[in-house]
């Protein structure tokens, strides 16, 4: 079957003082209907122009390869086509809600935004809101539909972030670093929700993160990035049980856990690429 | 004797309370985790011990000499004795200032090392300690990454030989493969030169592998404290379960079986 998200051979340059710069170095990528795929990689590895680059929000870079989505190819498709994609199509969810929600309107608005401009009516729209607010956990959504955004606190803002994002049933939804802002406990809440939703409407997701903890609970696929293309990609069991490249090796290594001995020292990424045997079937990229 | 003794702190910013009758000590050579969530009153324990913020009362004991009664000249040595590291290793280093100079600065206030030369000596030295270069002390912050610039600030507050080191979200701002790197140092640090460290954090993970007893503040009120066996394995207080119960574990098979067992 064909996959959902296509991402080939994607390239993007930025202009530099000292001419462009190249940002991303030959991405390739697929998303299966459903399918809930995890970007990783620390910062500069691209892993966040990668998704703004599929949905083509930097309007100075350079962009080459392609990206199909359900076979439409979204880098050459006219801006106004590639609009209705935002939103209709692909849901998006970025760090910080604050930033992502507009001060002066009500989160209500800004829910049914997505439907009202497809033509839906208010009516409908506001039934839909509220029932998909309840459905993230935000307690008397009826009553609290028209509040503005500084009445909420951090989790229950990214929960109306992800309302404005999936109230229009993207096929995909693309999370960068959702949690990252909130308290771990709030993390917990609202990586399970997305993932119940994803699940209840058989939504694919690329969530980009730096951390492989949360990407062990969520994720079907993952794959890591480094200095702007992948190095290595793999099933979420395969790739914690067995990384094969020895950078992924090194991340993993590297992160400490409560469930470890805290008298084992952490390797560093740096000691595990010292100590790199070229492993066959490692992805060629990262080796630069 | 403790190093540092925190006795009955209270703070309020605006009448609103921020840190309530909070009490603990911390023992020479020791690392003691703080950690709690946005807003639980961490950073401004930390800030009143380092007397960035005067407490409304509670006592804080550096040796036998009491923090909070000092004089203005009392004070200068004290915080000679108790230094600080921040979250930000971007904007808590004068961009103006060579890391050579940042290191020195603490000598040359506190008088220390009046000579210049032997001062950039031993700015150097504490460049490799931290595991810089001595050929760095030329070069400013903007030439560092971000886990090099957390090394300056280490370098700078070790440089005038601190009893107590407050480290507030130390490594939160650094990638994984980086913070791995600082931790280390800290490990390395704290057994050659037997710091006592007050280490603020808001992830359980990097506590767990750092620190030998940790405290759990939730909204303002230390609720438990106890060795990290303790802590983390026979948590007693519900709000510290239900904080471990929700750190993430890089394993997809405990992650799964943690989904299905809430």
């Amino acid at each position: 079957m064909k996959p959902l998200l296509e991402v080939r051979d994607l390239r993007a340059g930025f202009p530099g003082p000292d001419g462009p710069v190249e940002i991303l170095r030959g991405v390739n990528l697929d998303i299966a209907a459903g399918e809930k795929v995890a970007l990783v990689g620390e910062s500069g590895s691209g892993k966040s122009v990668t998704a703004r680059a599929v949905l083509r929000l930097d309007r100075d870079a350079d962009l080459g390869g392609r990206v199909t989505l359900d076979g439409t190819d979204l880098l050459t498709l006219p801006e106004r086509a590639m609009r209705d994609i935002r939103g209709a199509r692909i849901g998006l969810v970025f760090q910080d809600p604050l930033a992502s929600l507009n001060p002066v309107m009500t989160i209500g608005w800004q829910i049914m935004q997505p439907l009202v401009i497809r033509g839906v009516r208010k009516k409908e729209a506001r039934r839909r809101g509220i029932d998909l607010l309840e459905r993230l956990g935000v307690r008397d959504a009826g009553r609290r539909f028209d509040d503005y955004p500084h009445q909420f606190s951090g989790g229950m803002r990214q929960r109306v972030v992800i309302a404005i994002a999936v109230i229009a049933e993207p096929a995909l939804l693309i999370a960068d670093e959702p949690t990252t802002a909130l308290d771990v406990r709030v993390q917990a809440q609202v990586l399970t929700l997305l993932r119940e939703l994803a699940d209840e409407r058989s939504m694919s997701v690329l969530l980009i993160t730096h951390d492989l903890g949360i990407v062990a609970g969520f994720a079907d696929r993952v794959v890591v990035m480094r200095h702007g293309a992948p190095v290595e990609e793999g099933q979420v069991d395969a790739i914690y049980a067995e990384p094969k490249h020895p950078y992924t090796r090194g991340l993993l290594a590297s992160v400490p856990r409560i469930d470890d001995d805290p008298s084992r020292r952490l390797t560093t990424v740096d000691d595990a690429l010292d100590a790199d045997v070229p492993v066959a079937g490692a992805l060629e990229g990262g080796s630069r | 004797m403790t190093a540092l003794s925190v006795r009955n702190l209270v703070k309020s910013f605006g009448g609103r309370p921020v840190v309530k009758d909070v009490s603990f000590d911390l023992a020479p050579g020791e690392v003691l985790g703080l950690v709690g969530e946005s807003g639980s009153g961490k950073s401004t324990v930390a800030r009143c011990v380092a007397r960035l913020t005067r407490p409304d009362s509670g006592r804080v004991m550096l040796g036998d000499r009491d923090l909070l009664s000092a004089s203005r000249r009392d004070l200068r040595t004290l915080r000679r004795d108790i230094q600080m590291v921040f979250q930000d290793p971007y904007s808590s280093l004068n961009p103006r200032m060579t890391a050579g100079e940042l290191v020195e600065e603490g000598l040359l206030v506190h008088g220390l090392e009046p000579d210049r030369r032997a001062r950039a000596a031993r700015a150097a030295e504490l460049l490799e300690t931290v595991g810089l270069s001595a050929a760095d002390a030329g070069r400013h912050p903007r030439g560092f990454s971000g886990g090099q610039r957390q090394r300056i600030a280490i370098a700078r507050a070790l440089a005038v030989e601190p009893k107590v080191l407050i480290c507030d979200e130390v490594v939160s701002s650094l990638d994984v493969s980086v913070q791995a790197q600082v931790l280390n140092l800290f490990r390395d640090l704290r057994e050659r030169l037997g710091l006592s460290i007050l280490f603020i954090a808001h992830d359980l993970a990097v506590v767990h592998y750092l620190c030998d007893r940790v405290a759990v503040l939730d909204q303002g009120v230390l609720v438990e404290i106890g060795t990290r066996e303790e802590i983390y394995r026979r948590p007693r207080h519900p709000y510290t379960r239900s904080l471990l119960d929700a750190v993430p574990v890089p394993d997809p098979a405990a992650e799964r079986a943690r989904q299905t067992t809430p």
